[in-house]
């Protein structure tokens, strides 16, 4: 047998509140789909950043090839033939395919030599990209294609890639994973870090699963079910949802007609949106990030006040050009997809966070709206509680918090508004498995309650599970609506493209 | 080697431990530059650290120093905790002083002791006006409010020589480019006779506690911080950034006018081109040394007090340039900078 690509051995690695990585193993095969499992928080992270050379383990070794290896820094990571294609990508919008590839490489290459590589590179694996296009006119997809060809040209041993597939279509997942398994036939091992348990069973060979940064287990996931992998990464099965049926009630929020220029350089115009919530639903919102969802989220929550009036409708009553502050003394909360920041503000505590969006509560009336430190304190104990969130007590700053846990306090804070509209942004984006379930069942309790809540995420997953009807957002057009039994994965799929046919549009109509 | 390793949580300790161990750092630097230019260290710098606290007398100077520079650093306080830059605290200074001089020009031998509530209040709109002005161009045409308060105080000062040159210029004067004396009814009541103490000093330490509770007891003072700390988060409660601006600029402007105000008709009795002494600017420096927190604020409103009076006894009695009083200012916020890096981060020793 040759000797394994990638080795590691009892890596550990402490960090001054947490050990990331406490005595890992890891072994990599060439021509090996290797899946990297565990939560946020896991260390997974951590170990691919020992393995690239942007840190160094407190103890342990890397082995390659066979030989013990150093590895100072990621420029010798990639002269060893370690790649890696992060999550978030470092591209320039403004230069073009090909410019952006010359620009990452280590190596001198002439720009048409670049240009030529580029060509052959996505003959050979069916990457269609067109070289001179700028970066700024490509879709998510196709910029993630960027960052893959500028991994393929330095002829990776190992390719790293960080949860590929959480901006992708359902259709540009599976083009992605047949150029991974062609890329494994030639001999590149790929580390594939996930927390999705299908998308692993469908395309790794081996997996090893990391919870609270040790190894929980070696194991061949096209053996495992989604419930058993789901063991070793959290420790339990994830709960099931009960759905109850849908009592609708009045309607509660109405978009009609809404086109709207976006405000930014490179942001997304929103163009014709109408849609319509009622009490007592949840309406999910699906599609590929950047194709307007902040842009309709800001004009829903109020925080854009650019809307025409008319064209954002609550209980009746037009709230087009009305700031937050104004939307909630009726009844609309909402949470933002960022926590720290813009859902709470990072140096601030859980106590004094109360005020961001509860204060019409909390403080006295003008002219002197006072503020009582006791009160906000109770308050922000109660969410505690209720939702069962690790903190350091109501005095804890809002920073101190894992992103799971500061996600329920800031989740919790709104919907012990008892809000009648809830608009919920990724609302377990970066949440591990366990309080991404209770998320999800306070949502549900909240529209068997007579809520109306608009839900957008890019999991669709989520979605299916939450939502008793979806639309699409594509480009900045809104599709029509569909209900959620009637849907399926590849339709909304197909949607997410913007794809859908003005047909099923005047049916609904 | 020495090494940084960020702390989990900021330290609480370092914190208050910061400001002091700046405070030794500069005088230890002190100390080399004295002993460099040839003085003993421990005369030099009982100048600073000593001279202006040894009586009462010195003591109720200090207070005077004190005064316009705890006023001011007050009311920026507020514009930084918020994230509006107003440096140009000066130019308010100076505009609300020339305000506060129109009133009390108007005064003669017949009019009330009332007139000094007018002085103060004319000072006071004053210094909101200058500021208005750099808060109409940063709301209207967004234009940055650090260059265009900092210009504001050029224009300032030349408003206030031309005034003491010109139109406002004492005929019994000799040619001096001075106002007149002001009436003795104008003049800021005192505290103590025999001191220069005046009612600011009551004013300015009511400020503390107005500003704190202001800052931690009502929705408005949070709304202006949220601003400050994550714009972002300001825009999601729905809290107005105009609004914030707008407060922020009334409060500083109003109270740098305030201070000119008092010490126009205080300490100096008359207009003259050399009001503008650097409070202002200094009380950036008290403001940021003091945490931004009302209490911090008085203790590094007396610290600088305390450069600026030693800074006068070293160059009178040491014949040491004055300037010395700018390298202590600006090595202390220099050192605190750096000091406050232990806040965020613990030294580590490592192999």
């Amino acid at each position: 047998m040759l000797a394994p690509r990638l080795e590691i051995k009892h890596v550990t690695k402490r960090y001054p509140s947490v050990v990331a990585n406490d005595d890992v193993s890891l072994l990599v095969a060439p021509g090996e789909i290797h899946a990297v499992l565990g939560e946020n928080g896991a260390g997974k992270s951590t170990l691919m950043k020992i393995i690239y050379g942007a840190t160094q383990p407190d103890a342990g070794e890397v082995w390659f090839d066979g030989q013990r290896a150093h590895i100072k820094n990621p420029q010798e990571a990639r002269a060893r033939g370690i790649s890696m294609v992060f999550q978030h990508f470092s591209l320039f919008e403004t230069l073009t395919v090909a410019e952006n590839i010359w620009l990452g490489l280590d190596k001198s290459f002439s720009l048409t030599t670049v240009r030529e590589r580029i060509a052959q590179k996505a003959v050979e694996y069916g990457l269609e990209l067109e070289a001179d296009r700028p970066v700024h006119s490509l879709s998510i997809g196709e910029r993630q294609r960027v960052e893959i060809v500028r991994a393929l040209l330095t002829d990776p041993k190992v390719l790293i890639l960080d949860e590929p597939t959480s901006v992708l279509t359902p259709q540009a997942v599976e083009r992605l994973f047949a150029v991974l398994r062609k890329l494994a036939a030639t001999g590149c091992s790929i580390l594939y870090i996930s927390h999705k348990l299908d998308e692993i069973r469908s395309l790794c060979t081996a997996c090893t699963v990391l919870r609270g940064g040790k190894v929980t287990g070696i194991v061949d996931p096209r053996a495992e079910s989604n419930a058993s992998l789901s063991r070793l990464m959290i420790g339990a099965e994830p709960p099931t949802l009960v759905h109850r049926d849908v009592v609708l009630g009045d309607v509660a929020l109405t978009v009609r007609g809404l086109t709207l220029a976006s405000d930014q350089p490179f942001g997304t115009a929103l163009s014709d949106v109408s849609m319509q919530i009622r009490a007592g639903e949840i309406v999910g919102i699906a599609g590929v990030s950047g194709n307007g969802q902040q842009e309709l989220l800001a004009v829903l929550s109020g925080e854009s006040t650019r809307a025409p009036l008319g064209s954002v409708t609550l209980f009746g009553a037009d709230v087009s050009q009305q700031n937050p502050r104004a939307r909630r003394a009726q009844g609309l909360h909402f949470v933002p997809e960022e926590r720290l920041g813009r859902g709470a503000v990072p140096s601030l505590s859980l106590a004094q966070n109360t005020l961001l969006t509860r204060a019409a509560t909390l403080v006295g009336k003008p002219p002197v709206a006072w503020i009582a430190p006791p009160r906000t304190a109770a308050m922000a104990s109660d969410i505690i509680a209720r939702f069962s969130v690790k903190a350091g007590g109501a005095q804890a700053s809002a920073k101190s918090l894992s992103g799971g846990n500061l996600q329920k306090y800031i989740v919790g804070r709104e919907i012990s508004a008892m809000p009648k509209v809830l608009v919920v942004a990724q609302p377990t984006w970066g949440v591990d498995v366990g309080a991404a379930a209770q998320i999800r069942a306070e949502l549900l309790k909240l529209r068997d309650a007579g809520c109306a809540l608009v839900v957008v995420s890019e999991e669709l997953d989520e979605l299916f599970e939450l939502c008793d009807r979806l639309h699409v957002i594509a480009k900045g057009k809104l599709s029509p609506t569909i209900a959620t039994r009637d849907a399926s994965i590849e339709k909304i799929g197909e949607w997410m493209s913007g794809l859908w046919t003005p047909e099923v549009a005047d049916a609904q109509a | 080697m020495l090494k940084l390793e960020a702390r989990p949580n900021p330290s609480k300790l370092w914190g208050f431990a910061s400001p002091l161990l700046a405070l030794v750092i500069t005088v230890l630097i002190g100390t080399v530059i004295f002993m460099a230019m040839g003085k003993a260290p421990l005369t030099a710098l009982s100048m600073f650290f000593w001279e202006p606290i040894k009586s009462s007398y010195a003591l109720s100077e200090l207070a005077v120093k004190a005064t316009p520079l705890l006023i001011i650093a007050l009311g920026l306080s507020v514009c930084f905790r918020s994230n509006v830059w107003n440096i140009g605290a000066e130019g308010q200074f100076v505009f609300g002083a020339i305000c506060a001089a129109g009133v009390a020009l108007m005064a003669d031998a017949t009019t009330s002791r009332w007139i000094v509530l007018a002085v103060l209040i004319a000072g006071v709109l004053g210094g909101m006006a200058w500021a208005g002005i750099a808060a109409l161009l940063r709301d209207r045409f967004n234009a940055n409010e650090i260059l265009t308060s900092l210009m504001l105080v050029y224009i300032a000062v030349f408003l206030l020589t031309y005034l003491v040159s010109g139109p406002w210029k004492d005929p019994n004067g000799f040619n001096f480019p001075q106002s007149k004396t002001f009436e003795k009814v104008t003049q800021i009541p005192r505290l103590l006779d025999g001191t220069r103490m005046s009612i600011g000093l009551l004013i300015a330490l009511a400020g503390v506690g107005a500003l704190w509770v202001y800052l931690f007891r009502t929705f408005s003072g949070f709304q202006l911080q949220v601003g400050g700390l994550a714009p972002l988060a300001a825009r999601y409660g729905g809290f107005s950034s105009r609004k914030a601006l707008w407060t922020a600029l009334m409060i500083s402007g109003g109270a740098a006018g305030l201070a000119g105000a008092l010490e126009v008709a205080g300490p100096v009795g008359q207009l003259t081109p050399y009001i503008p002494v650097g409070y202002g600017f200094a009380a950036i420096i008290v403001a940021f040394v003091g945490r931004l927190h009302p209490v911090g604020i008085v203790f590094a409103a007396i610290l600088m007090s305390m450069f600026y009076i030693g800074g006068e006894l070293a160059q009178s009695r040491l014949r040491l340039s004055k300037s010395l009083t700018g390298v202590l200012q600006g090595l202390l916020l220099f050192t605190l900078l750096a000091c406050d890096t232990l806040i965020a981060y613990r030294v580590r020793w490592q192999r």
